[in-house]
C-alpha cells in the first residue's frame, strides 16, 4: 500500500513547551486511523504540523510522497477542523458558497469556478443529507447542520485523505452515528484514508482499523488487534474499557 | 438651482464620478475588514496619512502622492508587527497609527504656514476634487477592483476560516498583504471625499448595513456597494443644495442606512418568530 503520511521523530514546541516528542509513525492507503489520547496530548497540534499550519522544531513530514514543505496537492486532502475555530458565526455566507471553498485547492490562479463545480458541490450536499440548507446562511444552522456542512466542504474536492478533528462534539447521537457509518463508507467504498481525532473512543474503535494513541509522544501505534491486546493501552484504559472498545470492533 | 444644471457643473460631474469608485471600493474592502475584525485598520492608516500629507506640504510635494508610499509603509509595518514583533494586531494598528499623528503634529509645528491646507485634509472636500486627484482615483479604484476580482476567493476563503484556506492552498500570507496594501490605497483615496478624520466611517458603514440584510458574500458586496455608492452621490447633492459639508453628510447618509437596515432585520426576525 503507498504511504498516505509519514513523520519520523518530529518534535514541535508549543510557547517553550515540548508539545511532541519523537513522533515517527506511517499512514497506508485506505487507513482508518484513530488519533485518541487525553486533553493537551498533542493530537490536534499533531494533525496542524502536518499540514503546515504549525512549524516543527525538528524531524521530517511526507505527505503523499513528497516532503510537507514542498507539498502543494491540497486538492487531495479534505481537512474538518476542531469547532473550526476561527470561523466567525456572523460571516453572511450561504451553505453552498462555503461548500465551494473546498474546491479552491484545485483551481489556479485567476481561481474561477465552472459549470461542473455546482454539480459537485449538489452532490456532496446530498451526500451528507443537507440539500434542503443550500440556500441557507450557515449563521442560520444549528451546530450540528454546521458541521455537516463543514463536512461537505471537506469531502467535495472527492480527497485521498480525510483528516476529521474532533468531528463529532456538536452532534447527538443519532447524527453522531450517522457521520461515523458515512466516514466508514467513503473509507470501504472509495478507499479514503481517514484520520480522525476523537475523545469517543468507544466509537471510533467500532470503524477504525488502526489506532495512535498519542500523549506528547507515541504511546501506541498499530492495528486494532494489538491495541486491543497492548499492555501499554491496558494501563491507560484500565480492563473494562479495553474490553468495551474491542468487543463494540466485533 | 434647478436639478438638471447643477449636473451640468464640471465640478460636480467629477464628485460624482470620483465618488462613486472610491465609493464602491471602499465598500468592497470594508466587507472584508470587518468580517475579520479589522475595522480599525482604516482609522490607523488614515491617521498614518495625516503626517504623510504634512509630509508632503512641508516638502512642497503634491500630497496625496505623497500619502500612497508612506501609507504603504505604514501597512508593511503593521503587518511586520503583528507577524514578528508577537504582538497583537489592534496594538500594531495602535502603535503605527500615533506615530502618524505624531510626526503629522511635529511637522506642522515646525514647518508652520501649512496648518490651513492640512486642516483641508482633515475634513476632505469631494466637490473640489482637482482633475490630477480624479483621474487618479479613477485609475487606482480601477486596479484595486480588478485585483478584488483577481483575488476574490483566496480573500474570500481568507476571510470565513484563515486555517481551512491554507489548507486549500491559499496563500494566506500573500493575501493577508494584498488586503493591507488594497486598504492602503483606498484609504488615501477617501481623504479627498470624507476627510481623515472620517475615512474609517467609509470603510466601515457600508460593510455593516450589508450585514444587516445581505443573504449570501456576493449578496453583502452587492448591497454594501450599493448602499455606499447611493450615499456618497446622495451625500454630494445635499451638501451642495444645503451648503453642508459634503464629507460629513455623506457619512451620517451611511449611518441613516445603517439604522434603517437596522430596522429592517429587527422587523425580519419579529416576523419570522
Amino acid at each position: 500500500m503507498p504511504t498516505i503520511i509519514s513523520t519520523e521523530h518530529l518534535h514541535v514546541r508549543y510557547n517553550a513547551e515540548m508539545a511532541l516528542a519523537d513522533v515517527t509513525f506511517t499512514i497506508s492507503s485506505g487507513d482508518y486511523v484513530g488519533l485518541v489520547g487525553p486533553n493537551g496530548a498533542g493530537k490536534t497540534t499533531l494533525i496542524k504540523t502536518i499540514l503546515g499550519l504549525l512549524a516543527a522544531e525538528s524531524g521530517r513530514i511526507e505527505i503523499f510522497g513528497r516532503p510537507a514543505a514542498r507539498f502543494s496537492e491540497w486538492n487531495r486532502i479534505g481537512y474538518l477542523p476542531q469547532r473550526v475555530a476561527s470561523f466567525n458565526p456572523l460571516f453572511p455566507a450561504t451553505v453552498k458558497e462555503v461548500v465551494g471553498l473546498g474546491l479552491l485547492g484545485q483551481k489556479h490562479f485567476p481561481k474561477r469556478f465552472i459549470p461542473g463545480d455546482g454539480k459537485r458541490i449538489d452532490r456532496a450536499l446530498e451526500l451528507l443529507e443537507i440539500t434542503p440548507l443550500r440556500g441557507k446562511l450557515i449563521s442560520e444552522l444549528s451546530g450540528g447542520e454546521q458541521q455537516r456542512v463543514f463536512l461537505a466542504r471537506a469531502i467535495v474536492p472527492d480527497p485521498d485523505l480525510l483528516i476529521l478533528d474532533e468531528p463529532i462534539t456538536a452532534l447527538d447521537p443519532q447524527t453522531r452515528d450517522n457521520f461515523f457509518s458515512l466516514i466508514s463508507r467513503f473509507n470501504r467504498e472509495k478507499g479514503t484514508t481517514i484520520i480522525m481525532v476523537t475523545h469517543d473512543v468507544g466509537s471510533i474503535g467500532q470503524y477504525a482499523n488502526k489506532f495512535l494513541y498519542l500523549d506528547r509522544k507515541v504511546v501506541f501505534f498499530g492495528p486494532f488487534f494489538d491495541f486491543c491486546q497492548s499492555p501499554e493501552m491496558n494501563k491507560h484504559f484500565g480492563d473494562y474499557s479495553q474490553h468495551v472498545i474491542c468487543h463494540q470492533h466485533d | 438651482m434647478e436639478p438638471v444644471n447643477f449636473l451640468h457643473y464640471a465640478f460636480v460631474q467629477k464628485a460624482f464620478l470620483a465618488g462613486a469608485f472610491i465609493g464602491g471600493l471602499c465598500a468592497l474592502l470594508g466587507l472584508f475588514l470587518v468580517l475579520r475584525r479589522l475595522s480599525l485598520i482604516a482609522d490607523g492608516l488614515s491617521h498614518v496619512s495625516f503626517g504623510a500629507i504634512a509630509l508632503g506640504l512641508a516638502l512642497g510635494f503634491y500630497p496625496l502622492t505623497v500619502a500612497i508610499p508612506v501609507v504603504l509603509l505604514g501597512s508593511y509595518l503593521i503587518l511586520k508587527l503583528t507577524e514578528k514583533a508577537r504582538i497583537y494586531g489592534d496594538a500594531a494598528i495602535g502603535i503605527v497609527s500615533a506615530v502618524g499623528i505624531a510626526g503629522g503634529v511635529i511637522l506642522a509645528s515646525v514647518s508652520r504656514g501649512f496648518n490651513v491646507d492640512l486642516l483641508s485634509y482633515l475634513f476632505g472636500n469631494i466637490l473640489a476634487i482637482s482633475d490630477l486627484e480624479l483621474v487618479l482615483s479613477v485609475i487606482l479604484s480601477l486596479a484595486v477592483f480588478i485585483l478584488i476580482g483577481f483575488f476574490y476567493h483566496d480573500l474570500f476563503a481568507t476571510t470565513f476560516d484563515e486555517e481551512s484556506a491554507r489548507v486549500s492552498g491559499v496563500k494566506t500570507r500573500r493575501v493577508n498583504a494584498i488586503l493591507l496594501f488594497l486598504t492602503a490605497i483606498t484609504v488615501v483615496l477617501a481623504i479627498r471625499v470624507v476627510g481623515i478624520m472620517l475615512v474609517s466611517a467609509l470603510l466601515i458603514l457600508p460593510a455593516v448595513t450589508a450585514l444587516q440584510v445581505a443573504r449570501g458574500f456576493r449578496g453583502a458586496m452587492i448591497t454594501a456597494v450599493l448602499a455606499s455608492v447611493s450615499s456618497v452621490l446622495a451625500g454630494i447633492t445635499l451638501a451642495f443644495f444645503l451648503d453642508l459639508p459634503a464629507g460629513a453628510t455623506i457619512v451620517m447618509l451611511n449611518f441613516f442606512l445603517f439604522v434603517l437596515a437596522l430596522f429592517c432585520r429587527r422587523v425580519r426576525i419579529i416576523s419570522l418568530s
